[in-house]
């Protein structure tokens, strides 16, 4: 089974992840790759929450993670990946041979950042991020909830 | 803003203010509940706003979801503060008792209000 989507949102597991893609795409594994909710007991039994029972979620770190991408892509569950930055995302598919495509699927405002679309904000240095992902060969689009349209990273100004 | 007890009612887009608007507009009772909204954060914002609205005073932080960046905010920023308590899934029938009930503790308000809010929840 691929992996049927890979997204970047700070917000990590939250309502457009669970109830609008992992629904919408019959996800039936849902992995969070982040270093520090990794390493925290407390912080997954909050994603937890999030959750329903019928879906299964991993919480890895960046390297855990780039082990275990075959093993994802070749088992019998749809995965859908999370990421909570571009810094993550692009280490983890880092000269990985056949990417799969990235979603941006929130990325909000803080200082430094413009506003790309409503729900993406980015400094000029992450946009740059996104644009060398994209040059190694990821296919990169920013999409927050399913059907809303996939706005591809080459027209984000 | 009165004594007592802080309320604050952390929610997605406009639901905090609209709650705080209808409880004090029924207690005509105000300055006990502050609203907090999760549009356009990312969760440090979130945090920062939550953290203002406490104002580091004794509280209950009233979250729409059990689940989700308001939530996962308020916890991650308040779990360790002892005169904070959180409640998830707020109505507004738990605001308004709230409201009559802020000189008690963080805790005995946090009982409150999960036992009010339940109770308001019927299918009559």
């Amino acid at each position: 089974m691929p992996i049927r989507l890979c997204r970047i949102d700070d917000r990590l597991i939250h309502g457009q992840v669970v109830l609008g893609w992992a629904r919408s795409l019959g996800i039936g594994d849902i992995v969070l790759v982040d270093d520090d909710v990794a390493a925290s007991a407390w912080e997954q039994d909050l994603y937890r929450m999030a959750v329903p029972p019928e879906l299964q979620v991993e919480f890895v770190s960046t390297e855990e993670a780039r082990r275990r991408l075959p093993d994802w892509q070749n088992g019998p569950l749809a995965v859908l990946i999370l990421t909570g930055t571009i810094e993550t995302m692009a280490r983890l598919l880092a000269d990985v041979p056949h990417p799969p495509a990235v979603n941006l699927g929130g990325i909000h405002y803080r200082d430094g950042r413009t506003e790309r679309l409503p729900y993406l904000y980015l400094t000029d240095d992450e946009l740059a991020q996104l644009r060398r992902l994209r040059a190694a060969g990821v296919e990169v689009s920013a999409e927050d909830v399913p059907g809303a349209g996939a706005v591809r990273l080459e027209s984000l100004a | 803003m009165s004594e007592g007890l802080r309320g604050v009612v952390v929610c997605h887009g406009a639901l905090a203010a609209a709650l705080v608007t209808a409880a004090e507009q029924i207690t005509g009772l105000t300055g006990q509940l502050v609203p907090v909204s999760n549009t356009g954060c990312d969760p440090g914002t979130i945090e920062a706003r939550i953290a203002e609205a406490v104002g580091g005073v004794p509280a209950v932080v009233f979250v729409d979801m059990p689940s989700g960046s308001c939530l996962f905010a308020a916890m991650h920023r308040l779990r360790d503060q002892p005169n904070v308590k959180v409640v998830t899934g707020v109505n507004l029938a738990m605001l308004i008792d709230f409201s009559f009930h802020v000189d008690e503790t963080p805790g005995e308000a946090a009982a409150r209000a999960v036992a009010t809010g339940e109770r308001a929840i019927k299918a009559p």
